[in-house]
């Protein structure tokens, strides 16, 4: 494949995650950083966000069988997922995080639990599309080309 | 980058200099991240990298500390999360302005009213709500300069005030807080009108200020413990120590910064009613005691327990710098277990330095200057225990030994009192005792940026034992503990007017007479009365109001427009301003305290923290005050580079605007 047509697929892909909320501007704030002399740092970022997830989502899930819950806790958690989600841009993400919290703070069981469920399956998505539109990235970066920056009228 | 080496270079070409450093300006900032979450710390990591900043990250609060501590000019600036599981954002922030003083910008997702109002009130310059831009972060150096200039400023004012100028002008609240202490920065304090008329500067020699090292820090806490707190008086402590050259007022002096700081920690509400009590028992002329450093001789004098001649001395001793080694900030690196979150033990400390500070008003003299003579010693032992606190600004005469006031001043009930004062109060008292000194390097500490005048006149209580009539608080004048206790409320009896007479008497001694006296304390409640004065005014100065406001929780707690909360929160000077005390402390004790509504002692704690946070109490980081100038003033050449050269630039521009504005001084009159 060429590299332009890569980049198109590239454009094709990514676009449509930023319109459909996925993700937002920080991640292209996030692509800024990235340059010749770090050129793997949204690799980096992204996969330390996964790292971060996964063990805050197993806190969650831990703390929330629990028999008697631990609000607090579970609200540090998903505070920390917020920040962690937001800074990478990962919208929907932190969408469901700050609901998560307003239901943690009513001490309701079964809508936290139900925004557990979301913020998961929420996770599960942007990790893919992440994933593949890293891979996409460096696909192009290892052809020669250059990822091409998004243009939005946001 | 070290632009400048000292004072000599700096003034060799300081535009030069300066042009060269502004080029760079602010690359090269150093910069300390912490944060728990790693894909915001190297998200944080990258972008102040992209904004040329020399960044250094931290996973953890406490590394991060340690970090500062074993490198404490090694960073201009510190960017923290509020949440993080090994210590709470707001009280790392409270150790940095402590120990380092250094400008701390809070971070969170969190953009909740209270938790933003938490970080103003803890004094953090900045507030950034995630996800940060890079925007955002492009401006931090702004933070660093205001901060420079402000201790700049005030080291300026300190230096034309050791050399005598406004001690019986209640001057500026800018030297107390800023003054020595860390010397870099505190608020912008320096009242033009406060400062109004110098006074010729007698004499204050400089001496060189003894540097408290990590060695010798610890030394001293070896002493202490080993006398016990509430034995622990300058003497004996030094005997243990036996560090050659090492004198009892350097000790003294450390001393008090110790109490205080241990005073601030444990919260002081117990500790409030007592002190209520003995300062109720002294002398109908109480005078709240003003900021540490700021006590009117002449307040003294009046009270009529100290003579005259004795408040000439001790104004003298309390102008001149102390001894020639007097401690400059002295590292708390070593002192972690000390200002650790041990909270046991400093209550335990704190009780007994209650007592101390109760019973014992004595050891608070052996500051006293060598020139003083014994009877002397002895009319003021009696008056000094409250002078303990009391920084007095020796207009005069010899000025060589400040150690005295500045010793007192340091008492730690210091820390105490800070606790107890937080606002308004601190206004309240005239200007003329507040007197900021650079030498009481903890009472502008006390002052510290933020709250200084509260801090200052807690301080001041906290040494006035018993029968210091001249410190009387304001206590005695209500019941309740809370902010009754402050300082800052004005005593029934007390004026700083009498004061004036006194003055007269002392012509000869050097003391300012009346005239400086009472501009300040008309300065003073002019800046009490000045609502939109940011903290930097009302607390610096003011911590004796001698009659004015019954109001003890009066907000004075202004915040300085440099106190800003990112994304546009509004500052919060007004709002903060006329709320009361306990509102204003509550959201400081999120950490758990629990403050009770109701609870004045809780809110005199809180409101400690609430000052000693905010204000970065430089008391903790128990600083010699004269030779906090001097070192800090060396400090800030030799670390700063960057930001001094940019600031000296600026000075030289000339005052262009409010911030650049040194007050006619030059740098190089700064000692070093």
């Amino acid at each position: 494949m060429e590299v332009d047509q890569m980049q198109r697929q590239y454009l094709d892909y990514t676009k449509p995650l930023f319109l459909e909320g996925f993700l937002d501007g920080q991640f292209l704030q996030l692509q800024q950083l990235q340059d010749e002399n770090n050129p793997d740092f949204v690799a980096e970022v992204v996969s330390l966000f996964f790292e971060d997830s996964e063990r805050l989502l197993n806190d969650l899930t831990f703390s929330l069988e629990q028999k008697s819950i631990d609000f607090k806790k579970i609200d540090a958690h998903v505070h920390q997922l917020k920040g962690s989600s937001s800074s990478i841009g990962a919208q929907r993400v932190k969408n469901c995080c700050i609901a998560f919290r307003n239901f943690c703070e009513e001490q309701n069981i079964d809508a936290c639990l139900s925004c557990l469920q979301q913020v998961k399956q929420e996770y599960c998505h942007v990790k893919n599309k992440l994933e593949t539109l890293i891979r996409l990235e460096q696909q192009i970066v290892a052809a020669g080309g250059s990822i091409p920056t998004m243009e939005f009228s946001f | 980058m070290n632009l400048s080496s000292g004072k000599g270079s700096t003034s060799s070409s300081p535009l030069k200099t300066g042009e060269a450093v502004s080029d760079q300006f602010p690359a090269g900032l150093r910069v300390m991240v912490v944060d728990d979450d790693s894909t915001c710390l190297r998200i944080l990591e990258r972008m102040l990298s992209v904004c040329l900043y020399e960044v250094t990250k931290c996973k953890r609060a406490e590394v991060a500390l340690s970090l500062l501590r074993e490198n404490k000019n090694g960073f201009d600036i510190v960017l923290s999360d509020v949440h993080m599981p090994d210590m709470d954002g707001f009280k790392l922030l409270e150790h940095i302005g402590l120990e380092m003083d250094l400008p701390v910008i809070m971070m969170s997702a969190d953009d909740g009213k209270s938790v933003v109002m938490k970080g103003v009130t803890h004094g953090a310059c900045d507030y950034l709500i995630k996800p940060v831009r890079i925007e955002a972060l492009k401006n931090i150096w702004q933070h660093v300069i205001r901060k420079r200039k402000n201790g700049l400023k005030d080291v300026e004012q300190s230096g034309s005030v050791e050399e005598g100028d406004r001690l019986l002008k209640g001057c500026d609240d800018g030297d107390y807080s800023s003054s020595v202490n860390e010397g870099r920065g505190s608020k912008k304090r320096r009242d033009e009108e406060e400062e109004g008329d110098e006074r010729d500067d007698s004499s204050t020699l400089k001496k060189p200020r003894v540097v408290w090292s990590v060695e010798l820090h610890q030394q001293f806490m070896a002493a202490v413990n080993q006398l016990g707190i509430d034995k622990a008086v300058p003497k004996k402590i030094l005997e243990l120590m036996n560090v050659p050259g090492l004198t009892r007022e350097n000790v003294a002096s450390h001393l008090q910064k110790y109490r205080l700081y241990l005073r601030r920690l444990s919260g002081v509400s117990q500790q409030q009613g007592n002190l209520n009590n003995s300062f109720i028992s002294s002398q109908d002329a109480t005078f709240g005691a003003t900021s540490i450093n700021g006590i009117h001789l002449q307040t003294l004098a009046v009270a009529g327990q100290l003579p005259a001649q004795s408040l000439a001395k001790l104004q003298a001793a309390a102008l001149g710098r102390t001894t020639a080694k007097a401690g400059v900030s002295m590292p708390l690196s070593d002192q972690k277990n000390i200002f650790s979150f041990e909270n046991p033990r400093l209550r335990f400390a704190e009780g007994s330095l209650h007592h101390l500070s109760n019973s014992k008003p004595i050891n608070l003299l052996h500051g006293i200057p060598t020139n003083m003579e014994p009877k002397q010693l002895v009319n003021l032992h009696q008056s000094t225990q409250t002078l303990g606190n009391l920084n007095m600004r020796v207009n005069a005469p010899a000025a060589q030994n400040n150690p005295l006031l500045m010793q007192m001043a340091q008492s730690q009930p210091r820390g105490q009192m800070l606790s107890e004062n937080a606002d308004s109060h601190v206004a309240r008292f005239p200007s003329s005792l507040v007197q900021p000194t650079v030498q009481n390097g903890i009472s502008n500490g006390v002052l510290g940026n933020r709250i200084t005048g509260t801090s200052n006149l807690t301080t001041a209580y906290n040494t006035v034992p018993q029968n210091s009539s001249l410190l009387s608080f304001p206590m005695s004048q209500t019941n309740e503990m809370s902010v009754d206790s402050f300082p800052l409320r004005s005593p029934p009896g007390i004026t700083s007017i009498p004061t004036k007479g006194i003055f007269h008497e002392q012509g000869t001694s050097g003391i300012k007479g009346p005239g400086g006296f009472v501009p300040s304390y008309d300065m003073f409640n002019e800046l009490h009365h000045q609502k939109s004065h940011d903290w930097d005014l009302t607390n610096t100065g003011i911590t004796y109001d001698s009659s004015q406001h019954a109001n003890p929780l009066q907000g004075n707690v202004d915040v300085s427009p440099s106190v800003l909360v990112h994304q546009g929160f509004p500052c919060m000077q007004q709002s903060v301003q006329t709320r009361d005390a306990t509102s204003i402390g509550k959201p400081l004790f999120s950490t758990g305290e629990g403050i009770h509504p109701g609870n004045h002692q809780n809110v005199g704690q809180h409101l400690n923290n609430l000052v000693g946070n905010s204000v970065r109490v430089k008391a903790e980081t128990f600083h010699d005050p004269s030779s906090q100038i001097n070192n800090l003033f060396s400090d800030q050449y030799g670390q700063e580079d960057l930001v001094t050269a940019f600031l000296k630039q600026q000075e030289g521009v000339g005052p262009s605007d409010n911030e650049l504005d040194f007050d006619g001084y030059s740098l190089d009159n700064i000692p070093v």
